[in-house]
């Protein structure tokens, strides 16, 4: 019989590594909520993407000389993550490029760097479970490095969290006061490649970014706040990682699409239903009377 | 007193502002005049020290600079769409004294409310910025120096595009400041406010046209550089020129 227990809860119960998994998907909502709110904010959804993919040529570089090693490419992943976001600003900054375009130049570049990196010593499911992650094959190791980036995340990103927040409202007002806004603006890049690290572990590199930047996008509809829109973000991740992982397990489908594809059902609930500024909202809100 | 010393500001090879010296004396109330393309936000952002002088350099005396200084931005240059409250911008100008970690304690949301209060609007604390109109949004920026209590304020076009009522209150407030003995720069595009609110005048057109007391700088010898200012802003900056002037 198929009671809400039966439905709801007991896969987690009975599955050790459905309660890994679902672990994970927490931890990561935890510590990627909050950035993914302010990438959007500071207008930088993109670069959340494109960073996502430089990630990729390092996990594959450790990936050849250690094998499917956890550390081997997380370690990479940070690095090479990093080595493109500093690439790409310093492009940006003398260039005549814009930060978006610098951005797509490299990470289209990471993309077929990582992809050969990987083919040239791995199979094609190694190549899968670099790109799309194997969440429920999470073991107690990277369950630890999860919630350990996740943790020291939330810490850094409380202690820059103000300055952070300014620079984004009022970039020369923070200057003006002898603030250092690009030492943050790095930090938070360095944090942003962290969470980015930790999600690769569970959902890949290239979906890694969906649990970070869609309950982000979403919680615009919920919340004329920051805070408040960082709570209404980590929410629809963690729903978003709940509800996936058991559609993954009831149908049988992909654990990986299937979170971000959650995800991506909240974020179109949102838009529509949301009471700050969703569509139904604006159809229904009363209408100023024209004279 | 903040004293500029041959100061040339350069946005890659080309120079904004050339060699402009000259100092504004501690309580003195100066209007920064020009037309478009002056380079008036440049030489305000330098002696911010949000800009980098290519030579020369700005001075200032008896006190450290990011003490010293309060800078009001152009509004144009805020995201007016953010999410923040009133009360959090307000108490940004406690920076100085909380920096990045340090806790917002019920004196300083005292100290928040009452300039609220002061600048008209009081009981906003926990309205969102983006709700604002402009002319609200200025008046929370200014309850922002308030809390800043810095001796020197620097203001990028405080009154452009504000209603009436708002510019009257915020002029009101400066001059409440310039008689406490504030040293207040402005960059204003109002002729008529210049000559009567503002007794100190410094011309700017890259390089400094005249720098003094307003009858004498906004004087007729500098008409070229004024009407075409008056044509850019339509009626409210009129150009004016006397009788026989």
């Amino acid at each position: 019989m198929a009671t809400p227990y039966v439905t709801l809860v007991a896969p987690f119960v009975d599955y050790g590594f459905m309660r890994r998994a679902l672990a994970a998907c927490a931890a990561l909502s935890l510590g990627s909520g909050p950035i993914g709110v302010l990438l959007l904010l500071r207008r930088m959804s993109l670069t959340g993407d494109a960073m996502s993919h430089a990630v990729l040529p390092g996990a594959a570089a450790g990936f050849l000389f250690a094998g499917l090693s956890l550390w081997g490419m997380t370690v990479g992943g940070f690095v090479a993550g990093l080595v493109v976001a500093f690439l790409a600003g310093l492009v940006s900054r003398n260039t005549v490029l814009r930060e978006d375009a610098s951005f797509a130049g490299f990470y289209l570049t990471s993309l077929a760097l990582g992809v050969l990196l990987v083919s040239m010593r791995g199979s094609n499911i190694d190549l899968l479970h670099i790109l799309f992650g194997t969440i429920l094959a999470v073991d107690d190791q990277a369950l630890y490095l999860v919630g350990g980036i996740a943790s020291a995340s939330t810490l850094i990103l409380a202690a820059i969290y103000r300055p952070l927040v300014l620079e984004c409202f009022d970039p020369s007002f923070l200057r003006s006061l002898g603030a250092r806004g690009s030492l943050y603006h790095l930090l938070f890049l360095v944090l942003v490649v962290l969470n980015l690290v930790a999600g690769f572990q569970a959902l890949g590199t290239l979906m890694a970014v969906g649990l970070m930047m869609l309950p982000a996008a979403a919680s615009r509809f919920w919340s004329r706040r920051i805070g408040g829109m960082i709570g209404a973000s980590i929410a629809i991740a963690l729903l978003s990682g709940y509800a996936g992982l058991l559609l993954s397990y009831r149908c049988n489908l992909p654990s990986g699409p299937a979170i971000v594809l959650t995800a991506s059902a909240c974020y179109l609930a949102s838009i529509l239903t949301g009471p700050r500024g969703g569509l139904l909202h604006r159809l229904y809100a009363p209408r100023p009377l024209h004279p | 007193m903040v004293e500029l010393e041959d100061l040339t500001v350069a946005y890659g090879r080309r120079a904004a502002v050339r060699q402009v010296s000259g100092r504004f004396e501690p309580g003195s109330m100066t209007a920064m005049v020009g037309p478009n393309g002056a380079g008036k936000s440049t030489l305000l952002k330098t002696i911010a020290g949000l800009l980098r002088p290519y030579r020369g350099q700005v001075r200032i005396h008896g006190m450290d600079r990011w003490r010293a200084l309060a800078y009001l931005p152009q509004i144009a240059e805020i995201d007016r769409s953010f999410p923040i409250t009133v009360a959090d911008t307000v108490a940004a100008g406690a920076w100085r004294r909380i920096g990045a970690l340090g806790g917002v304690t019920a004196e300083l949301r005292q100290e928040v409310a009452d300039a609220l209060a002061t600048v008209g609007l009081a009981g906003f604390g926990a309205r969102s910025m983006d709700e604002l109109s402009g002319g609200q949004f200025q008046r929370v920026l200014f309850a922002r120096l308030l809390l800043q209590a810095a001796p020197v304020m620097l203001l990028d076009e405080p009154f452009h595009a504000m209603d009436a009522r708002t510019t009257a209150d915020l002029l009101a407030l400066l001059q409440r400041w310039h008689r406490e003995g504030c040293t207040i720069v402005a960059v204003l595009h109002d002729l008529d406010m210049v000559r009567r609110h503002f007794p100190q005048t410094l011309l700017l057109a890259r390089e400094v046209l005249a720098w003094g007391p307003t009858a004498d700088a906004l004087d007729a010898r500098h008409r070229h550089v004024m009407e075409p200012m008056a044509v850019d802003w339509g009626a409210e900056a009129a150009y004016r020129p006397r009788a026989g002037g």
